[in-house]
């Protein structure tokens, strides 16, 4: 493999972790989250700081890292109880907005410079990178994907989806929104802050801007492609999206905006995504597709 | 105390913009339901269909009047190809799709206008004022004025005329104002050409008192303004209006004399968090 191709690869399986994660929260527990680039980014920074500032290794660090993002994502996905669906749209892009500006000036976070100098990945006493990196973070991948199937199977998703589809009914049932809300948060933003240490570590250097909400529409964007709630649409949405602006490359000024020209119509004409209920790639594929919406 | 005043002054100019901007995005959300972010996008439209007529003709009365036109029809036909057809689904999914409509329109105008900043060199027909000592610029006041108007002329509409009376009825409920004969549909058409047109204003103020135009100047008011209409109350055009002025001067001030380590676009963030989590109906709302 060419290091283009390993780097793009590496990039997606990367992005695909971080919408594994966006999934649990609005596929399976019907929560929009406009913010994802934020926990990320919580991720990403807590990485760094550890290994920079204390010294940790990428290992030592990751527990920590979960329980950080996961932790500032069960405080932060409080408002999501007390606030509607159109509030949470707007709280969670706010949320994006504050994170983004508190990375970027506050000296701590490395300021508007950024923190560089994070270490690379040692495995068996090997420094991962190029393709060992990628296989690393495949596994990670793999690893998410087990856990969101594993979900889909499990009581805590069926109670998810059935807070996604009538709230105040399965609170009839004995369901409890709140819990099954506060525990989709954390076990999302937990995969977007796995995500964001492997960003860090494959990095090397992090700043501000690599966080900021434009990252959270094209992680939205990715998972609506793919399909929300399915198994295998987030890692198909991010797989497209990451490679359509390579394929536009030669397309050089018109690639962003057909890139959002193709956002718009898939909305518009398959708001389900390629793999949602109803479309027409899941009519073909259905056989394949066991596993993923119920 | 003259600095302060004219911070002030600059703080309330500021808010009326916002104020205009709102405006638009609350009407929208009263009638509809939906996050109408592709409002920003209407806006640049305005700028640059402004800054191209006021070129092509000299007159900013053209300019004004055409902007607000085109305006009108990208407003409607927003709603009529994106919004209407997908109300059946979740409230995120039009949301997801009017972001993808404002990143289109802001590349789109990247492509046919190029990216970068365009001046708008007109001058509106207001002289400068001296209050005390203190100058009120022939800009600002074109600002105080204009954005009173459109605010007069509103206020008007919704209060004092059936059509206001019918957009009132359709956003409190849509069904139980189409058994009264009222055809909901053509009052959300109605109410996007009027939030469109007063985001032309916005957009050819902004352009002139700045003298910019630029493809992504909608990106900051896109969501700004969403932060906005939630802590005035989602769909209160009064308490839209209240609470972008207070941010206009919230921010002029605060920036001026705290030093607030965080940059002023985040204020309207935590202003809107501290205000969901004190009243999370808004500060004008009515809880539902």
């Amino acid at each position: 493999m060419s290091a283009y191709v390993t780097t793009i690869a590496t990039m997606i399986t990367i992005q695909a972790i971080a919408v594994c994660g966006l999934n649990v929260i609005v596929g399976y527990a019907g929560q929009i989250s406009l913010g994802h680039a934020a926990f990320f980014g919580i991720g990403a920074y807590a990485a760094a700081l550890l290994a920079t500032k204390a010294g940790l290794s990428f290992w030592m660090g990751l527990p920590l890292v979960i329980c950080i993002s996961g932790l500032i994502g069960l405080l932060l996905g409080l408002p999501s109880i007390r606030v509607r669906e159109d509030f949470l749209a707007i709280t969670t892009i706010g949320i994006n907005f504050i994170v983004e500006a508190l990375f970027r000036y506050v000296p701590f976070f490395g300021g508007a410079l950024g923190i560089g100098g994070i270490p690379r990945i040692v495995l068996f006493g090997i420094r991962m990178k190029g393709e060992a990196f990628l296989l690393l973070s495949a596994g990670f991948l793999a690893i998410c994907m087990m856990l969101s199937w594993w979900l889909t199977r499990s009581w805590a998703s069926l109670a998810c989806y059935a807070i996604r589809e009538d709230e105040s009914a399965a609170s009839t049932l004995g369901i409890s929104p709140v819990r099954f809300k506060l525990f989709a948060f954390v076990i999302g933003t937990a995969m977007a802050g796995l995500a964001g240490s492997l960003y860090a570590h494959y990095m090397q250097f992090i700043s501000a801007g690599d966080f900021s909400f434009p990252v959270s529409v094209g992680f939205l964007s990715m998972l609506v492609l793919g399909g929300m709630g399915t198994l295998w649409g987030p890692l198909i949405g991010t797989i497209i999206l990451g490679i359509l602006p390579e394929a536009f490359r030669s397309l050089v000024d018109y690639r962003i905006f057909l890139y959002t020209l193709l956002l718009l119509l898939m909305i518009r004409f398959q708001p389900g995504g390629l793999l949602g209920e109803g479309s027409a790639a899941r009519r073909v594929l259905a056989p394949l597709l066991r596993g993923g919406r119920r | 105390m003259q600095l302060f005043l004219e911070q002030l002054l600059n703080g309330i100019a500021m808010g009326s913009i916002y104020a205009l901007v709102t405006l638009g995005l609350a009407l929208v959300y009263g009638v509809m339901r939906i996050l109408h972010v592709a409002h920003a996008a209407v806006y640049t439209i305005g700028a640059y269909a402004g800054l191209y007529l006021f070129g092509a003709t000299g007159s900013l009365a053209v300019a004004f009047l055409g902007s607000m036109a085109i305006c009108a029809a990208v407003g409607v036909i927003i709603e009529r190809f994106l919004y209407f057809p997908l109300l059946k689904y979740p409230p995120f999914v039009p949301l997801i799709g009017s972001i993808a409509v404002l990143l289109s329109i802001e590349e789109a105008a990247r492509l046919v206008a190029g990216p970068y900043i365009l001046t708008f060199p007109a001058k509106l027909p207001f002289p400068d004022v001296y209050v005390g000592g203190i100058q009120i610029s022939s800009g600002l006041l074109a600002i105080y004025v204009i954005t009173a108007a459109v605010l007069l002329v509103l206020w008007y509409i919704t209060t004092r005329t059936e059509l206001g009376l019918a957009m009132r009825a359709a956003s409190q409920d849509a069904v139980i104002a189409g058994t009264m004969g009222i055809n909901s549909h053509a009052i959300i058409t109605i109410t996007f050409v009027i939030g469109s047109a007063t985001a032309a204003i916005a957009g050819i103020l902004v352009g002139i008192y700045y003298n910019q135009v630029y493809p992504t100047m909608g990106t900051v008011p896109a969501y700004k303004t969403l932060a906005l209409i939630v802590v005035g109350g989602l769909g209160s055009v009064p308490g839209a209006v209240i609470a972008s002025l207070a941010l206009g001067m919230a921010e002029t001030l605060l920036i001026g004399y705290a030093n607030i380590p965080l940059p002023r676009d985040a204020l309207a963030f935590i202003a809107m968090i501290g205000v969901l989590m004190w009243r999370s109906e808004g500060l004008l709302g009515s809880s539902r």
